[in-house]
């Protein structure tokens, strides 16, 4: 935490951190003067939006489906392969686009024989936004889908079954009970995500584009151009004010969003 | 009215079928491409199915796998190294803040989870790890970092708050010490919460690049992952010198593409193999987090 300074100073090797002058609010008027600062915003906020919106969206769907199978070993061998792709590092992810996506890629070569013409994903930048958030609901949906299911497993079975005793269709179930009950487990997932809206999964937005600079505009995220800066340019203090803005965001977006949730409900605030 | 009944079962089913597919398709066609022939790959592209059957890339990246079998040996290394000594740091602090007589149990609670909602970003940790604890470039670095991890620690808390606070209170009027009654009474009890945060950490540890690809540049640290994402800039990564290739083998025909694949296969194949076993403390490590966050 000592390292917020850094942001606000003008570091220089020879005088060390501490002793480096200061220099007030310069490094962040420098990155917020830059054209990136709005590019990398723009994307991280916006991918997350997506992420956070059909990813919950899919996996509660998927969780609700899940109730249905009736299977016991089905279920159990549904729930091994959805979790496949969670164990999978972001490398390897990126080498599975890969082999799906390069030069000879598997999906490549048959647009470029439907199209008789070459094609290659990784200089097409409308594409990278589908792209990405496939792969990253793709990797996550099992392991959030299976949140939400015990979620609904946790659900008295009585309620279900004056439901059904009363008539109810299983579509009715699910809108009036399984949905309710389910909505305080599924504020605490988004508000999580929210929290973490300025954050972005580095792995996912650094390994899978392969870092191809003319995907930037599209790819780069507040994770990666930091990462970048540090790591390529050396620049520390701007760097360091860009970390920091993206963590003063991230908590005040959870304390706002607690704050509205807690207006709204009560009994599903964070804290 | 079987019909009604059946109709959304099989449209759940095939929905389900088709997501399943795609989260194996892509397994199985990096493996087949590992199994494919160079010279097809360039001419046709990659198939689903290898058209021409051919281990050359296994054969090349295991000719003398000194880079390869280093980075394993780090990987392990850290992996295990790294799951035990965490395991036992978070049991450490989730059971300290389990006990409700404990009287910083507030404050202590307030430290740990607040870095999940607020730190100081990427460059002040990089600047700790690099030149307060001069930890780069040494194998601490690859392991430190992920000590103490709140998630984790909150779902240890949360198995470990389901020992009755009796039982420790029992153990101490029969002249128990803390040390006893934690390593003795609770670590025993907490077994199942041990046994997932173990796994998700082996895990977190296994497929870890994040730590390497900052604080590694000596070729001897350098672990599965990171040396994995190095080639896929750059095959020759694997074999620096040429004289590693094998008899009769030259750079022209390096099975760069299939090799990649190859090489992507044993380094997820380890954690593929064990881990669908292990799924069911999985489900229950998530469910337990998930009861309250």
């Amino acid at each position: 935490m000592g390292g917020i300074f850094i942001a606000f100073k003008n570091i220089n090797y020879t005088d060390g951190i501490f002793h480096s002058p200061w220099v007030g609010f310069d490094n962040f008027k420098f990155f917020f003067t830059s054209s990136d600062a709005w590019i990398v915003v723009r994307n991280t906020l916006a991918y997350n939006t997506i992420f956070i919106v059909v990813g919950t969206l899919l996996s509660v769907l998927f969780a609700i489906l899940l109730n249905e199978i009736v299977s016991r070993r089905i279920l159990k061998a549904y729930q091994t392969i959805f979790f496949f792709p969670y164990f999978f590092s972001w490398v390897i992810v990126a080498y599975m686009a890969y082999s799906f996506l390069g030069p000879h890629g598997i999906i490549t070569s048959y647009m470029e024989r439907i199209g008789n013409q070459s094609f290659d994903f990784y200089t097409e930048t409308w594409i990278w936004p589908i792209l990405l958030t496939f792969i990253n609901i793709w990797k996550g949906l099992g392991y959030v889908s299976i949140i939400f299911y015990a979620g609904i497993l946790g659900i008295s079975q009585e309620y279900y079954e004056a439901a059904a005793i009363d008539g109810a269709s299983k579509l009715q179930m699910v809108r009036t009970i399984t949905i309710p009950l389910l909505m305080p487990l599924i504020t605490i997932m988004t508000l999580l995500s929210i929290g973490k809206i300025f954050y972005s999964d580095f792995g996912l937005f650094f390994f899978v584009p392969r870092e191809i600079g003319q995907l930037y505009p599209v790819t780069q995220v507040i994770d990666t151009y930091v990462y970048r800066m540090l790591k390529v340019s050396g620049d520390i203090g701007m760097s360091s004010a860009v970390g920091l803005f993206q963590s003063t965001m991230g908590f005040i977006i959870v304390l706002i969003s607690n704050f509205i949730v807690r207006k709204v409900d009560e009994e599903n605030k964070l804290f | 009215m079987l019909a009604r009944k059946t109709w959304p079962q099989v449209i759940i089913n095939l929905l389900f079928i088709l997501f399943s597919l795609t989260c194996i398709i892509p397994l199985i066609s990096i493996i087949s491409i590992s199994f494919s022939n160079e010279v097809d790959i360039v001419k046709n592209g990659y198939h689903l199915f290898p058209k021409i059957f051919d281990i050359t890339a296994y054969a090349y990246i295991l000719y003398q796998p000194v880079q390869l079998l280093n980075a394993f040996k780090v990987s392990l290394f850290v992996s295990f190294f790294g799951t035990f000594v965490s395991v036992a740091v978070m049991a450490g602090i989730a059971y300290a803040l389990s006990r409700e007589d404990y009287r910083f149990k507030n404050s202590l609670s307030f430290y740990v989870f607040f870095t999940m909602l607020f730190n100081g970003g990427l460059v002040p940790t990089y600047i700790l790890i690099t030149n307060y604890l001069h930890l780069k470039n040494t194998i601490f670095a690859l392991i430190l970092p992920y000590l103490a991890i709140p998630w984790f620690i909150l779902i240890l808390r949360s198995f470990m708050q389901k020992i009755p606070l009796s039982i420790v209170e029992s153990c101490m009027i029969d002249g128990a010490s803390e040390f006893r009654i934690f390593f003795q009474i609770i670590l025993p009890l907490a077994k199942p919460g041990l046994a997932t945060v173990g796994l998700f950490m082996l895990l977190h540890y296994w497929n870890d690049w994040w730590l390497s690809l900052l604080y590694v540049e000596k070729e001897s640290l350098v672990p599965l992952q990171y040396m994995l994402y190095r080639m896929m800039n750059n095959i020759q990564y694997l074999t620096s010198a040429s004289n590693m290739m094998p008899p009769g083998m030259k750079n022209a025909d390096l099975p760069s593409e299939s090799a990649r694949m190859a090489m992507a296969i044993l380094a997820a194949g380890p954690m593929l193999m064990v881990f669908p076993f292990f799924q069911k403390y999985f489900v229950r490590g998530l469910t337990v987090g998930a009861v309250k966050g």
